[in-house]
């Protein structure tokens, strides 16, 4: 049986919800507008309710612990069926009494969980590393990303905390939404394609800061001056900055 | 005056081979300014040569009234001079740091007139950071030896970590190389750092808003391969200072040929001792997080770390008697002790058996290195054998199964008939 919901984790918490309500089990969460996988299967459409999805939550955090609870958002992140699966077979046990499930890691949905948490907190790492910030002429700090899973709401806390004093954005070009902060707080925005184009080729479209080309020509000046190519690499630097993270990379450009 | 980028280029390339990047470890809050620290540290880009960019590190200058063989910017040596100033600095790492380029800034410098002329004016950079720029980002400062206690408490008030290089292992070592230092002067200033900062703890707990001093720790560095230390007397000395001054972290720097003037050094060509430097950083680990005692690993029998092999499993080749063990009763302390099996999947194990006793398929699925773990390893279905295998057997299995690196190894050691 497939559950077709909105895509949102409101959504996801509250196939979990119906799911215990109609004594369906097993079921696969699917985003509506991934239907046409689902064209011959039995579906039932899960209309997102906040009281039912916060139900869920709460129970959960009860069983759990908050910090727990917060890996069920992180791994519906990853956008990932394989783990969405995953998430659905052990919340339902968590629900039926064992909440030390996540320890069974001979058991393959856990492992495969535990393993897909590590991922996407991998690439959240990665963007609070990766991310590179041009400063306008207007004094706004842009920065331009494609992660690997829709890490953004992870990040927010970090870089809200870390320049409170300057405003930024960081736009996910994959997901063509970002994160605005004003200084007093951080919003998700929606750029029109004009806008996009033009953060992707600043320097026609958006007025760059006078010193900022200076400040990328320095930091690329730096990052070879500081390279030792007695003990150069390759294998090494390639995994630890792979490909496709150069394209936004000032240093690998 | 030189152009800033030509400036940079100097003082970067002077500061490399100081191997110290970690930006963690420290708990300093955003406090109505920018930046704060991050406790796990961040490695903002990587090197060709595979290590991690995390602070912008660069000497204030390589102008030194020392003249150390090893260093790139002692007096003798003929390169391009250079210096900092304290706003060249200042506008280099916040215009860095706001861009994310980096976590911090490393600051390090050649001792010009004397040391607490140097201290003074790293002092005054740092300072500006902290109370002009309302920066709270990541600061590691180089503790100058010689430097007067007053200057060094100050600056710990606003950086998260210090460090000094005791760069040769041994006294005798330092004194071959680099006649004008001595061990003394490094563990003056780490002692006294080391002190401050359990005092400022102690204050901590009686008054709660007690600055923080250091938070991050202290370091050291090493220098491999340029005199000839066997890596027991390294470890030794590694271990002597992690206990004494409750160092963070004890740096190896596998040495790296800057010259040919000094006939006791390895001459410029000479590879660098990349693999020796990888085993001594592992038996560091071992010690620190794996529960095991210097003279299991080196003694005075074993002065040698294996270079084919890391020093857990020449452990385990030694001591059989220690193995199987079994992964489905064994306490942590001693699967964490099997060759190919870390402090992570062990954990994992430890969890997962209380589901049921596990089998050879679920281990290799939790990222164990089974083909190395299976020798000294036993659950459900492991197979029977009758006796235990020779541990020259095992090492000659692993080595020619591992990786194709292992394997030239291996064969180099047999004969070609053309």
């Amino acid at each position: 049986m497939y559950y077709l919901f909105d895509g949102t984790y409101l959504g996801f918490l509250c196939c979990v919800f119906e799911s215990f309500e109609r004594k369906e089990f097993p079921i696969t969460p699917l985003v509506h507008t991934d239907y046409q996988i689902a064209l011959f299967a039995e579906t039932r459409t899960i209309v997102t309710d906040n009281r039912k999805a916060l139900r869920v939550q709460k129970g959960l955090q009860k069983r759990v612990g908050n910090v727990e609870a917060m890996d069920f958002y992180r791994a519906f992140l990853s956008e990932d069926r394989k783990a969405w699966l995953a998430s659905f077979f052990i919340l339902h046990q968590i629900f039926n009494g064992r909440a030390d499930i996540r320890q069974h890691y001979g058991n393959d949905q856990v492992l495969y969980f535990s393993q897909i948490l590590k991922k996407v907190s991998r690439e959240r790492h990665r963007m609070k590393a990766f991310i590179r910030f041009s400063k306008s002429s207007d004094g706004l700090y842009f920065a331009l990303v494609e992660p690997d899973f829709n890490v953004l709401p992870l990040i927010s806390d970090f870089f809200r905390k870390r320049y409170a004093d300057m405003p930024w954005l960081i736009y996910d070009m994959k997901r063509k939404y970002g994160l605005l902060s004003d200084m007093r707080q951080v919003g998700e925005v929606h750029l029109s394609l004009k806008e996009v184009q033009g953060a992707a080729a600043p320097s026609i479209a958006i007025a760059l800061d006078e010193r900022d080309e200076l400040f990328q020509h320095l930091w690329k000046h730096y990052y070879t001056s500081t390279n030792i190519e007695a003990r150069k690499n390759m294998k090494l630097h390639l995994q630890h900055v792979p490909r496709r993270y150069w394209k936004y990379l000032v240093e690998k450009k | 005056m030189l152009r800033i980028e030509e400036k940079l280029k100097i003082l970067a390339d002077a500061a490399k081979y100081d191997v110290s990047c970690s930006s963690s470890g420290s708990t300093r809050k955003n406090k109505g300014g920018v930046g704060d620290a991050s406790a796990s540290g961040i490695c903002h880009t990587y090197t060709e040569d595979g290590r991690c960019v995390s602070l912008l590190k660069i000497l204030l200058t390589n102008h030194c009234i020392y003249d150390c063989a090893f260093c790139v910017s002692r007096k003798s040596n003929d390169v391009k001079r250079a210096a900092f100033t304290v706003e060249e600095v200042v506008d280099l790492t916040m215009n860095f740091y706001r861009r994310n380029y980096i976590e911090g800034l490393f600051l390090s410098s050649g001792i010009f007139k004397d040391a607490d002329f140097t201290m003074e004016r790293m002092l005054r950079i740092v300072k500006k950071l902290r109370q002009e720029e309302r920066y709270n980002g990541y600061i590691h400062l180089k503790t100058i030896p010689g430097a007067s206690e007053e200057l060094i408490k100050e600056a710990g008030l606003y950086v998260d970590r210090m460090s000094i290089n005791l760069e040769l292992p041994t006294e005798a070592g330092l004194k071959l190389v680099a006649p004008e230092k001595d061990h003394e002067s490094v563990k003056k200033p780490l002692a006294f750092v080391k002190d401050q900062i359990a005092s400022f703890k102690e204050e901590k707990k009686l008054i709660k808003h007690t600055p923080i001093f250091v938070p991050a720790g202290q370091s050291t560095q090493m220098v491999i391969g340029a005199t000839p230390e066997n890596d027991f007397e390294i470890m030794q000395v590694a271990h002597d200072f992690y206990k004494n001054y409750k160092l963070k972290r004890v740096y190896y720097s596998g040495y790296i040929p800057i010259n040919n003037s000094n006939s006791l050094l390895p001459q410029i060509g000479s590879a660098p001792p990349l693999v020796r430097e990888n085993r001594l950083y592992q038996t560091d680990w071992l010690l620190r997080f794996y529960g095991f005692q210097l003279d299991e690993i080196l003694n005075p029998q074993h002065i040698h770390l294996d270079l084919d092999i890391d020093p857990k499993l020449s452990w385990a080749l030694r001591n059989p008697h220690f193995f199987p063990v079994d992964v489905n009763t064994a306490d942590f302390n001693a699967i964490i002790r099997i060759p190919g099996i870390g402090r992570q999947s062990a954990l994992k194990i430890v969890q997962a058996r209380k589901f049921g006793r596990l089998h050879i398929y679920q281990l290799q699925k939790m990222g164990i290195a089974y083909n190395r773990a299976k020798y000294f390893l036993q659950c459900v279905d492991t197979p029977f054998i009758l006796g235990s295998p020779s541990m020259e057997h095992v090492r000659h299995a692993i080595l020619s199964a591992g990786t194709r690196h292992n394997q030239r190894k291996v064969v180099a050691g047999q004969l070609t008939l053309f």
